[in-house]
């Protein structure tokens, strides 16, 4: 139930209540009036979409691509999967077992486009239903405090059981005013509507109304949005009993990465991203996902990787009742040619170290893994910065480096982000530094080199503003070098600019 | 697999005759690295052990980026121009130091192509990086800097000193001062910040370090010595203050 417009509506009811006549919809006072018994819950969408998401996970092992249809619809496209499953007939009926199985009762209805699905499973009436049945004879003996009892694979499959076009209007999906027009007009069918010209409904009920009907009529097609992008290459291993031994999870995922890396040295590709699902017989479903950094088809690195991914799990997998389900997909490749010898039988160095850096990114994160990159900025965070290894970047810009000869490094080893506050003693407000103090330390400035200055970006800026940095080169007595920046021109852009160390030479 | 190459004589000699070509340094992983600095060379028997663990100390807390810039020092020059450096720091460490920054070290002299950053969470996972990557033969030289930890223990530094005996890499491993820790490393340095020779305006000049070896396996007896890195020759060599300065003057125009 729910709060309505100041009232308490039921928002959902179940089996039994329906059989008694309380329909969603109804007053919360009405309810009670004819049934005092009721019980309810209040009413929580968050978590009936969360439930829809799962149910719609454990659904990937019938077909990749699953479409959400909230607030309580899912819409499969099985292109391509029924022969799994030995035919539309078998796929049908083993995904009733697996939903009724989860305690649902569901409406199911197969058709060659979604929305004629959806149109049927919709409004096709009981006929389509499944579920744990319950009789009204059982009902009146066991009362309210009824157990249903688990009835398996309670499936019927019908490819077509109703015509499309016996279903009332309401299929279309459109608005309420909409509807009650088409009833006006005495349409009542959407054969009614079929058996009509179509420009004429078009000029009086919308162009809306003609496309969805042409869509349900499967005269038009629209394809589902997956969730998920279907992968490139996806290889699945069934089982007849659930398995939980990691020995025989890792042969499997030894298996199905030679069977892909088959499929693909066939494309003359390699694989840079793996996604392992194991789905356990309880309908979770697991995730792992690996990335190398250069295309691979080897099924012992894949293995590896995997093994390196789980380690690092923060929980570790647990098999509950095992899985009866495990699929690999590889959803980014690349072309790789065929593997050549090196000349003197070892290894390349590049190659081992891929290796290396695929193994670290996969226990650590990608984003611990990195190289240096460089950007066309004088704004020293922005002209150098580092990305991970696994992400190509352009050259676009030079590391620096563009000393004259005899100069010394005029950038810091190590950059302080964000730079620290620090601070400073200076002989004249606007003039170089004397001495700064930094972590509890005082600093004599024995030599300096400044100020640089590097205007802020004000042409990217709204405002055009920014503070001006004067940067300086500074020495130590002990001999340390340090870079220190002012912030802001004295008493032009600032009363009283702050100082800040930025970094560090060696 | 079988390896075609040594099953037949003549693949064999040729094999031999490719690998006589490649430079010494790949093929012994025992060969030496050198400082470029005679004096310092000569200390150390023509330089340090390739394919072993060296530790680098700083004296004072401030004194760590001179010793991370020795680490490099070395590093570099076990890399030579074309050789991969892999830099592994704990979160610590950079949140205390700043994260090595690409410009500077190319200012240095090195190429920020040839280093990769392992950006590691903690100690644990820099030693296990870091024990990983000394099994790894195509890296050239390895930083570890992980600051104080108990982790590092002698077991620990000796199982990392077997890898890179076995694979060739080069190991740095940079402590916090005055680490009173046992250690399987091949030598130990101390390093401090020395004052630069100033530039025409007194402006900091080159790095400069005052190094001090502490221990070494080889034999070689302590010693203390002030470097300088030339960064525009990639080598290390005698401060600037005990070779005969150019007039500041001359200094600018030679540059031009």
């Amino acid at each position: 139930m729910a709060r309505d417009k100041g009232a308490m509506r039921i928002m959902a009811v179940d089996e039994m209540a329906e059989a008694l006549g309380i329909t969603p919809g109804m007053a919360l006072a009405d309810a009670r009036a004819r049934l005092p018994d009721l019980q309810t819950t209040p009413y929580n969408a968050a978590g009936d979409a969360r439930w829809l998401e799962e149910i719609a996970d454990s659904c990937d092992r019938f077909t990749p691509s699953v479409a959400l249809d909230p607030p309580d619809g899912l819409i499969l496209d099985i292109t391509g999967c029924a022969h799994l499953w030995g035919g539309e007939a078998g796929l049908m009926s083993a995904l009733a077992a697996h939903l009724v199985q989860l305690g649902l009762t569901l409406r199911l209805a197969l058709a060659e486009t979604p929305d004629k699905a959806r149109a049927l499973a919709r409004h096709g009436g009981d006929m389509l239903r499944v579920g744990r049945k319950i009789s009204p004879r059982n009902l009146n003996e066991t009362g309210l405090g009824y157990q249903p009892q688990p009835e398996q694979a309670a499936a019927t499959s019908h490819a077509t059981p109703l015509d499309v076009l016996d279903l009332p209007v309401d299929a279309l999906g459109l608005a309420e005013d909409k509807i009650t027009a088409l009833r006006r007009a005495g349409l009542r069918t959407l054969g009614d509507l079929a058996m009509r010209p179509r420009a004429p409904l078009a000029a009086r009920f919308g162009q809306a109304t003609v496309a969805r009907l042409a869509r349900i009529l499967g005269e038009e097609d629209a394809r589902i949005t997956p969730r998920r992008v279907p992968p490139d290459i996806s290889v699945t291993q069934r089982f007849a009993e659930p398995v939980g031994h990691s020995d025989i999870l890792r042969a499997t995922l030894h298996e199905l990465a030679g069977e892909a890396g088959q499929q693909l040295a066939q494309r003359g590709q390699g694989a840079r991203a793996f996604l392992l699902m194991l789905f356990r017989s309880d309908s979770q479903v697991q995730r792992l996902a690996i990335a190398t950094g250069q295309p691979t088809r080897d099924p012992d690195l894949v293995l590896r990787l995997f093994q390196e991914r789980i380690e690092t799990l923060a929980d570790p997998l647990d098999p509950g009742f095992g899985y009866d389900l495990i699929r690999l997909d590889i959803s980014e490749t690349d072309p790789l040619g065929a593997d050549q010898l090196g000349l003197t039988g070892k290894d390349n160095p590049a190659r081992s170290i891929n290796l290396l850096t695929d193994r670290l990114s996969v226990r650590l994160g990608a984003e611990r893994i990195r190289r240096f990159a460089a950007a066309d900025s004088h704004i020293p965070e922005c002209a150098g910065f580092t990305v991970p290894v696994a992400r190509p970047v352009l050259p676009l810009a030079d590391h620096g480096g563009t000393l004259e000869a005899g100069e010394p490094p005029l950038r810091p080893m190590h950059l302080m982000d964000p730079p620290q506050i620090v601070q400073v003693i200076a002989e004249v407000p606007d003039g170089p530094p004397r001495r700064f103090r930094w972590r509890r330390q005082v600093h004599d400035i024995t030599a300096y080199e400044g100020p640089e200055r590097l205007s802020a970006e004000w042409w990217k800026r709204r405002d055009g503003a920014g503070l001006t940095r004067d940067y300086y080169r500074v020495e130590d007595s002990a001999g340390r070098r340090f870079w220190l920046f002012r912030h802001g021109l004295y008493e032009r852009e600032k009363d009283k600019p702050d100082w800040y160390l930025h970094g560090l030479f060696g | 697999m079988v390896n075609i190459i040594d099953s037949h004589p003549s693949l064999a000699r040729l094999k031999r005759q490719i690998e006589a070509l490649t430079p010494s340094a790949w093929r012994d992983p025992r060969g030496r690295v050198s400082f470029g600095l005679d004096r310092l060379d000569a200390r150390l028997d023509g330089g340090l052990a390739r394919g072993a663990v060296h530790e680098v100390l700083p004296r004072a807390e401030g004194d760590w980026p001179s010793a991370s810039a020795f680490a490099l020092i070395i590093a570099r020059r076990a890399a030579e121009a074309a050789g991969t450096i892999l830099w592994i720091s704990s979160d610590a460490q950079r949140r205390r130091y700043g994260a090595p920054y690409g410009p500077g070290l190319a200012d240095l002299g090195l190429d920020p192509d040839q280093i990769l950053l392992v950006h590691a969470p903690d100690d644990l996972a820099c030693l296990k990086a870091a024990a990983d990557s000394l099994a790894c033969t195509g890296l050239a030289a390895l930083i570890l800097d992980m600051g104080a930890t108990q982790r590092l223990d002698l077991t620990a530094s000796r199982r990392l000193a077997l890898a890179a005996e076995r694979s060739g890499v080069t190991a740095l491993l940079l402590r916090p001062p005055a680490s009173i820790l046992a250690s399987a490393a091949a030598s130990r340095w101390q390093v401090a910040a020395a004052p630069s020779a100033p530039l025409p305006g007194n402006a900091p000049g080159r790095l400069t370090l005052s190094l001090a070896l502490l221990r070494h396996r080889g034999g070689a007896t302590p010693f203390d010595m002030v470097v300088e890195w030339n960064n525009e020759y990639r080598r290390v060599c005698e401060p600037t203050l005990l070779r005969d300065l150019p007039a500041p003057s001359q200094r600018r125009h030679m540059a031009a």
